[in-house]
């Protein structure tokens, strides 16, 4: 079908279209993806942070990657939801049913979380400049740090594809969000992992988020990244290779 | 179109769920420009059948041609020339109306998509509420939206599963109304219910499909000459199409 395939990003851009118009016109998904996060960071800084010791005199620049993943994570489970809500409601049986490539529907959703993450993650940092967050960094490095984010965006958000496609319930669309946000919590993010014991340290340590977010710490204080920034691609794109076949082979199997 | 033309023509269709027989050899003809159709109760395969010949699934065994194009080789083309109505308004709700109809002349690559959505709107008597969101409509005008979205295009082919399962009577009557206009418009309707009134009333040939098979079919006149003789009662009564439904499957049912 060469027509359909000359019409693939065109069609793209409208399904874009739309699940950016459910982002907007939901103020529960723009309270959970932006306002908690920042909160979040809100809480950490001014409650906890005078308790807690890192080798950065500035709090803000030493939470702030965690933040963003923590905000990404959140981000992904809307897309898992959107995903069953297309089901459930036979919409997805309708664009099956068009002249359009069925992987469209699937890439739409892709292309949003990319997206919608994107918006939030620059609303965070605009806050936390105004909260005393500083970068040296240069361009290169704040190019390298929106590429992590968004291999990371990408990663989870085959997997919250697998979820939405799999899922029995609404709630059991964004269930599996949650230990993802809490991995943040268990790794380098908030406190540095020496204060933790043995055994956490040590899950800690080598989990994807610690290396994702020891890169991004490193590139925006003009630091050396070191091998942490190939463990963190390794887990990126070994992540979204994993659940995109998965998600892909789900897709097929709905029809 | 021509009036002799074929729109559907189905051979020996079977289709199982996981060794359950859903189809046990399925044929049929349609007529283009033609109302066909398919009565059964619950469970009987409707659904499955037009799933099928809107290439939302494959069939195990049998052939199907949908406009001339053989569904199993020529998926595209099919869907190029159909729409599907299914068994639950697949409208989006998070959009209004217009939007939902806007949306789905971008998908058909139309070239004023807004015209096309406004001409819509005014022949389904949904000019007024046009702009408000789809989750504010009663079942009778989500019901219209669905179908106004399987009219963008002109389609030689619509598929209506059960489309008036769940509507009050004036809905159903509104959606009986629109319909005949289709027909009337040399447009050929694919339509499946288990309300008999509903075939009685819009139906050129009705096809009765209980247990994955097509048990009888022909015009309404040719089913009433198939019920068994007059009883010899106080009153005589013309059988209704509820009657020689029943008395049709009873029949069966013994064998």
């Amino acid at each position: 079908m060469e027509t359909i395939k000359n019409y693939f990003f065109r069609d793209m851009g409208v399904m874009l279209g739309r699940s950016m118009r459910h982002i907007l016109r939901s103020m529960d998904t723009i309270i959970t993806v932006t306002i908690t996060p920042i909160a979040m960071m809100l809480l950490f800084v001014y409650v906890f942070g005078g308790a807690i010791q890192t080798d950065m005199d500035n709090y803000v620049n030493y939470l702030l990657p965690g933040i963003l993943l923590i905000a990404i994570a959140t981000g992904i489970s809307y897309t898992a939801y959107r995903l069953f809500i297309d089901m459930q409601q036979g919409i997805l049986e309708r664009f099956h049913s068009m002249p359009i490539a069925r992987s469209t529907v699937l890439w739409g959703h892709v292309l949003t979380s990319l997206v919608s993450n994107a918006i939030s993650v620059v609303v965070i940092i605009l806050v936390a400049l105004i909260m005393g967050f500083r970068s040296s960094a240069d361009i290169l490095s704040w190019v390298a740090v929106a590429g992590i984010l968004a291999l990371f965006t990408l990663a989870l958000t085959w997997i919250a594809v697998i979820a939405g496609l799999s899922a029995k319930s609404v709630d059991g669309a964004s269930a599996f969000s949650y230990p993802i946000i809490f991995l943040p919590f268990i790794s380098s993010a908030f406190v540095p992992t020496e204060s933790m014991p043995a055994p956490v340290r040590a899950f800690a340590e080598n989990q994807p988020v610690t290396s994702i977010v020891e890169t991004i710490r490193a590139l925006l204080s003009n630091q050396p990244v070191g091998n942490e920034i190939w463990v963190a691609l390794a887990w990126c794109i070994g992540i979204m290779l994993v659940a995109y076949i998965f998600a892909m082979r789900a897709y097929k199997k709905r029809g | 179109m021509l009036q002799n033309e074929i729109a559907i023509s189905v051979q020996g269709l079977k289709k199982s769920y996981k060794n359950i027989p859903v189809l046990t050899g399925v044929d049929f003809q349609v007529k283009a420009g033609s109302i066909f159709a398919l009565l059964g109760s619950n469970g009987a395969g409707k659904t499955t059948i037009v799933k099928i010949l809107t290439t939302l699934l494959k069939q195990d065994e049998g052939s199907a041609f949908v406009n001339n194009f053989d569904i199993a080789s020529n998926p595209g083309n099919v869907r190029q020339s159909i729409s599907l109505t299914g068994q639950f308004a697949a409208v989006d709700e998070v959009l209004t109306g217009r939007e939902n109809l806007v949306m789905i002349a971008k998908l058909r690559h139309l070239s004023n998509p807004h015209q096309v959505a406004d001409d819509l709107l005014k022949r389904l008597g949904l000019t007024d509420a046009a702009d408000r969101r789809a989750s504010t409509y009663s079942g009778g005008m989500r019901r219209r939206l669905d179908i106004a979205m399987s009219l963008v295009g002109k389609p030689q082919l619509i598929f209506l599963d059960e489309p008036t399962t769940g509507l009050d009577p004036e809905a159903r009557i509104e959606v009986w109304k629109i319909v005949k206009e289709l027909a009337g418009n040399g447009t050929t309707v694919f339509l499946t219910t288990q309300y008999l009134e509903e075939a009685e009333q819009l139906a050129d040939r009705i096809a009765i499909v209980h247990k994955g098979r097509i048990i009888v079919s022909g015009t309404l006149a040719e089913l009433k000459k198939l019920f068994p003789p007059a009883k010899v009662e106080y009153i005589e009564k013309q059988p209704t199409l509820e009657e020689i439904f029943l008395a049709i499957i009873g029949k069966k049912e013994e064998n």
